[in-house]
């Protein structure tokens, strides 16, 4: 079952549609009784960020993942994965990543989509900088401890 | 051997990547952390903070203990931020 799912990686500067993501797992299908979506945005930290900035490695981050979806389509009943990351400048309000998963029932497709922003967040190969709202070029991101820990209670 | 550098890495070396002649002593990730470092104060201040510099070989992340041995390119970069 789970072996025929094949997950989609997209790697992108342009936008997504997530409606059109869903519509594209689902159509023509009656055993799927779960969708969830998980939408990333750019936010504006309060009024304080015009922009950021994604750096990416490219070729990696598609191989990641990979890696990360087909860990998750072991490990839950999934009947569709979908992962897109956009790289480039994204603005407050702009979507940033999508995570699909659909199974027959909810708790797989919720915690499949779960695990795999937890990874994402930790493992895959993208680096935010941040630009002010008053124009300068400010400063990398921090890696969060919290992000580290919240994939390690995935580990088994 | 081929070394990409990302993120503040990558501005602080001052480069996108590079290729290099790795002396026969560097063995492991850390033997060539530790030889960078060497080569100038750019690549110092890049990876003073030697532990939390992550890095793929061939594109798959690895450990600081891990062997170069064969690597066709590696990749040196801050704890990922994406997502």
């Amino acid at each position: 079952m789970s072996g025929a799912v094949r997950p989609t990686i997209r790697i992108q500067a342009g936008d997504f549609d997530a409606a059109a993501e869903v519509a594209a797992m689902t159509q023509g299908r009656t055993d799927i009784g779960a969708v969830v979506t998980f939408c990333g945005l750019c936010r504006d930290e309060g009024g304080q960020l015009s922009a950021l900035e994604l750096e990416h490695y490219p070729g990696m981050a598609e191989a990641e993942i990979g890696r990360i979806a087909m860990e998750a389509v072991g490990r839950w009943p999934l009947q569709g994965v979908t992962v897109i990351h956009r790289y480039g400048r994204m603005k407050p309000g702009d979507n940033i990543v999508l995570v699909v998963t659909a199974s027959t029932h909810r708790q797989a497709a919720f915690e499949a989509a779960s695990f795999l922003m937890d990874y994402l967040k930790s493992r895959a190969p993208f680096w935010k900088k941040e630009h002010g709202a008053d124009g300068t070029a400010g400063d990398w991101v921090d890696a969060k401890e919290a992000d580290d820990e919240a994939a390690a209670r995935w580990r088994r | 051997m081929k070394l990409v550098y990302f993120a503040w890495v990558r501005e602080r070396i001052g480069k996108p990547q590079e290729d290099v002649d790795l002396p026969a002593s560097v063995k492991t990730v850390a033997d060539l952390l530790s030889w960078l470092r060497t080569r100038g104060e750019e690549y110092e201040h890049a990876l003073q903070h030697q532990k939390i510099i992550r890095v793929a070989i061939d594109q798959e992340h690895v450990e600081h203990g891990e062997t170069i041995a064969g690597a066709r390119e590696i990749a040196l970069f801050p704890p990922m931020t994406g997502g």
